[in-house]
């Protein structure tokens, strides 16, 4: 009847191989595209091939008389339903509605106009080519400089100014930071729109059942239960008749954190046609549709003594927006100025935000979601100011750190950092890499007229979204923990996974906690009839936020477990541990499975207990967490070319105590393969016209094999106060570390050319300019 | 205007009726039912769709399925033997050399390709190897320790 316990290694902490990937290795893993049911039609949908216009008609006759075409829907069809969602809100917002199709008009290239559904993928395909849509073009605008210029068209015509919102923080006395200060440095920063390119596009399948008057929504989305709700919102049905499952999803970058038109769209289109209906986006869809991340212009001003203590900093940050607002859009630039004074002292800033609308897809949260941009500006101006004081960037640095005893750490926006080591991973990589010896390269290479660079960067981050008030939908995490009567374990998580490897590192702290072998605990996600509730995985926050939650209600079930235990044993001073609960003066002991069937079969219960073994608890956390850590870049540029290579990357990442080694080497790896993406390669470019030039992947430069450098990543380990765990997430840190100590290398590679600055991406081209113009942009 | 073909994938004889225009990734994924080749572009630079048809690594987005008549393909569903996994599987598994998954499918095929042309490559030739498959979660790193501990196994 039990399963056999035996006592296994404690394996938090440990490298081990992940649970779910026997079936990701052989193909035989349920992404979103790989399920049929009965009946399935596809969905295709017409988009607008301009960056604004005015829709004149809509012809959909050739369609619908296509063999195969079993319906078409346009913007007149859906108006009664409710707009896609933006959960963030700020003073004054204006907020456009955004109908689930194009009405009269369309706003960025892409923009659904209508939706085509047929028996057949290329039926459907086919079809849409069919559906005449008359426009007549206007001008668009898709610079959010530009945008707010005056004389600019507008994008919505109700706002003629493009100002979506204005918003203001301040804190301490800047004005008297910038009077006292010796020295002030200012640079104009970007951080371009990139695209987040999950190599699994989105994908929808709705399924209705009639007699149930239920409805089955599969999405490729990093929160199904947030879609749920809001899915329910907009279609107007009882949330309770709404289940949305999350297959296999393969991989998000924040781009699956939202609700999306096509979602609601399918789900109303299977209940009005009766017939299950599948929509699975294109990668030019992916592209133009699926939210953007950054596009920022920032306009940073740091406040120094001559001494290179730091005073203060102003920012001005420019967001583009894009045309609507979706989930969490006008929120993402509120988080980069929380960040702004990263790991420093200094107690005064100011900042204030434009948030611009544009003629292009929206942005949105894309890994590090306001805290690279942030990031990358702070630790510029740093470089910027160590080399206006003719400092060196670490001893600058250094100087300016929290220091180990001010934590918990109030900044001047309003955070507590919880715990940290600042110098420490600094000081780590700076050994690793041998800094000093570097800089005597660096000397040697110099009159030998080589451009050799040594770029740092120094990062924090706030973690573990997150406390409710940080969150409109809620900051906390749930899980259920439920012991079954054999004893096997099954959690049911919130935080739902796509590539994070929760199965594996959540049984790891299951195994510890209750004495069963890894494999026997199943950790399910993604099924909203199966989990309690939850907000998903973003943020940083599945270990932190989504495994705390466990972990409490581990402790929970742990208590059960031991009152059977001591009834069992007739013991009142039983202890649990390794599988077993003891009566440390008998010696004797009951079995983990035991002690479940005895819970299950309920002859006889402990006192005031209840029958069964099975805990929920939604977790709220009491504040963020704060990792922190250092990355060097060396770079030779080439005189040539323009060509940069990376001979260098260390990486040291403090992401609290770590689970699974394993996991978070490749949480780092792939975070600074995305901030070197955004550094070197990548970026979203529309023309004057609206049209998104980096159209497909032909166009838009992802990081290659060959291009990636060695990482050399290792790790401190400051455990976080804020949770049990001590963990503090390190989903984003690559991404956010990386960038800066790209840029601050290759600057530092052409100082000797007087550059001070270089907007990314750090293309050949733009550097082998620069070359040729000794130095003058 | 359908056309029969008839080929063989993984050991397995399939006789189909299909429309000249249906891409060969269609073909497996939506007639022959296997869907661990993925599609991730359309444009054969991700390489997600990645099989094996007589030896060669080809990315099955960018061929018809009339193209493949008469042919052998191997999907990643065909490369584990009786039950065992290929050398490659195992070392992806045990390098973490995957995160979501969705292009594994398609790097452990080219990856096959990779040490059949060349069984002991440099950390470089590797690289090189990979570049016609794209991941944007592991930033490589993993994937190329995976296939260099297999080669050394000798996979």
């Amino acid at each position: 009847m039990a399963t056999t316990v035996t006592k296994p290694e404690t394996l938090v902490g440990k490298r081990i191989r992940r649970l779910e990937d026997p079936r990701l290795i052989t193909g035989a893993a349920t992404y979103l595209d790989d399920i049929k049911v009965p009946g399935m039609h596809h969905a295709c949908v017409v988009r607008s091939p301009h960056g604004a216009a005015i829709i004149r008609s809509i012809d959909t006759k050739a369609a619908l008389a296509l063999p195969g075409v079993a319906a078409v829907f346009t913007g007149a069809d859906i108006k009664h339903l409710g707009p896609v969602p933006c959960a963030a809100s700020l003073p004054g917002l204006r907020v456009p509605h955004h109908h689930l199709l194009a009405q009269d008009r369309v706003y960025f290239a892409g923009h659904p106009v209508a939706v085509v559904v047929a028996t057949d993928r290329y039926i459907a395909q086919d079809a849409a080519d069919l559906v005449e849509v008359d426009y007549e073009p206007l001008q668009a605008v898709t610079d959010p400089e530009k945008a707010i210029a005056p004389g600019a068209p507008a994008v919505h015509p109700e706002w003629a100014d493009n100002v979506a919102f204005t918003f203001h923080q301040e804190g301490g006395d800047t004005a008297q930071a910038f009077l006292d200060a010796d020295v002030v440095v200012r640079q104009r920063i970007t951080s371009q729109r990139l695209i987040p390119t999950a190599m699994e596009t989105r994908g929808v399948l709705a399924e209705w059942h009639s007699g149930e008057k239920s409805l089955t929504l599969r999405s490729s989305t990093q929160i199904p239960h947030l879609l749920r709700t809001l899915v329910a919102g907009i279609l107007g049905m009882p949330e309770n008749l709404l289940r949305v499952i999350t297959p296999e999803v393969g991989g998000g970058f924040g781009s699956k954190l939202n609700v999306y038109a096509e979602e609601a769209l399918m789900a109303f289109i299977a209940m009005k046609i009766n017939k299950p209906v599948k929509w699975v986006e294109s990668r030019r869809e992916n592209f133009q549709c699926t939210i953007h991340g950054r596009g920022h212009v920032d306009y940073f001003e740091l406040a120094a003594k001559r001494d290179g203590t730091m005073l203060g900093m102003r920012l001005k940050l420019i967001q583009d927006l894009g045309a609507y607002l979706q989930l969490l859009t006008p929120a993402i630039p509120t988080l980069s100025v929380l960040m702004m004074p990263g790991l420093y002292r200094f107690k005064n800033i100011s900042a204030d935000i434009v948030g611009v609308f544009t003629n292009a897809v929206p942005t949105d949260a894309y890994r590090g979601a306001g805290r690279p941009e942030a990031t990358h500006g702070i630790e510029r101006m740093v470089d910027i100011l160590a080399a206006e004081l003719r400092m060196d960037p670490v001893a600058l640095r250094l100087k300016n750190f929290v220091g180990n005893d001010e934590f918990p750490y109030a900044t001047p926006t309003g955070l507590a950092y919880d715990s940290g080591d600042y110098a420490k991973p600094l000081q780590q990589a700076l050994e690793t890499v041998d800094y000093d010896g570097l800089r005597r390269e660096q000397v040697a290479a110099r009159s030998a007229g080589k451009l050799m660079g040594i770029g740092i960067s120094t990062y924090g981050e706030i973690c573990a979204m997150g406390p409710s008030i940080a969150l409109p939908a809620g900051g906390w995490e749930s899980a259920t923990v439920k012991v079954e009567p054999t004893g096997k374990v099954t959690v049911m998580t919130g935080a739902s996974p796509h590539g994070q490897g929760e199965e594996t590192t959540f049984a790891q702290i299951v195994a510890d906690e209750l004495g069963v072998a890894m494999g026997d605990v199943l950790v399910v996600h993604g099924d909203t009839a199966v989990v309690q509730y939850g907000i998903g995985t973003f943020g940083s926050r599945g270990t932190a936020v989504g495994g705390t939650a466990m972990y409490y209600a581990l402790q929970t079930l742990k208590a059960k477990i031991r009152k059977f235990g001591a009834m069992m044993l007739e013991s009142e001073t039983v202890t649990l541990s390794g599988g077993f609960c003891t009566d440390e003066a008998t010696g004797k002991s009951v079995s983990f499975a035991e002690m479940a069937v005895a819970a299950y079969h309920a002859k006889k219960l402990p006192p005031n207990t209840e029958p069964g073994l099975v805990a929920t608890c939604f977790w709220e956390p009491p504040n963020f967490t704060f990792p922190f850590g250092a990355h060097i870049v060396v770079t030779d540029v080439d005189r040539e070319t323009g060509d940069i290579s990376i001979r260098r990357y260390v990486a040291v990442d403090d992401c609290g105590r770590i689970i699974n080694p394993l996991i978070v080497a490749g949480q780092v790896h792939g975070g600074v393969a995305q901030g070197l993406g955004q550094a070197l390669w990548e970026q979203a470019v529309y023309d004057d016209n609206g049209q998104l030039v980096t159209g497909e992947l032909t166009d838009y430069a992802l990081p290659k094999a060959h291009q990636m450098p060695w990482i050399e990543a290792s790790h401190t380990e400051t455990p976080s106060p804020t949770n049990p765990l001590g963990v503090k997430g390190v989903g984003e840190a690559g991404t956010i570390g990386c960038s800066p100590a790209v840029v601050n290398s290759v600057v530092d590679a052409l100082s000797p050319l007087g550059v001070r600055h270089i907007d990314m991406p750090l293309t050949p081209e733009k550097i082998w300019n620069l070359i040729q113009k000794g130095g003058r942009a | 205007m359908k056309r029969t073909i008839s080929l063989t994938i993984n050991g397995t004889r399939y006789t189909d009726e299909v429309e000249p225009r249906l891409l060969f990734i269609h073909y497996l994924r939506e007639v022959a039912g296997l869907t661990g080749p993925h599609i991730g572009c359309e444009t054969s630079i991700c390489g997600a769709c990645t099989v094996m048809l007589d030896g060669k690594a080809v990315k099955s987005c960018t061929m018809f399925a009339v193209q493949a008549d008469g042919r052998q393909a191997i999907t990643i569903e065909g490369l584990a033997q009786n039950g065992k996994l290929d050398p490659l599987q195992e070392a992806f598994w045990n390098e973490h050399g995957l995160q979501c998954g969705f292009c594994t499918p398609g790097m452990i095929i080219t990856a096959r390709q990779l040490l059949t042309d060349n069984p002991h490559p440099t950390d470089q030739e590797i690289r090189h190897g990979l570049d016609g498959n794209l991941c944007r979660c592991t930033g490589y790193q993993h994937i190329v320790n995976a296939v260099r501990t297999a080669a050394k196994a000798g996979a």
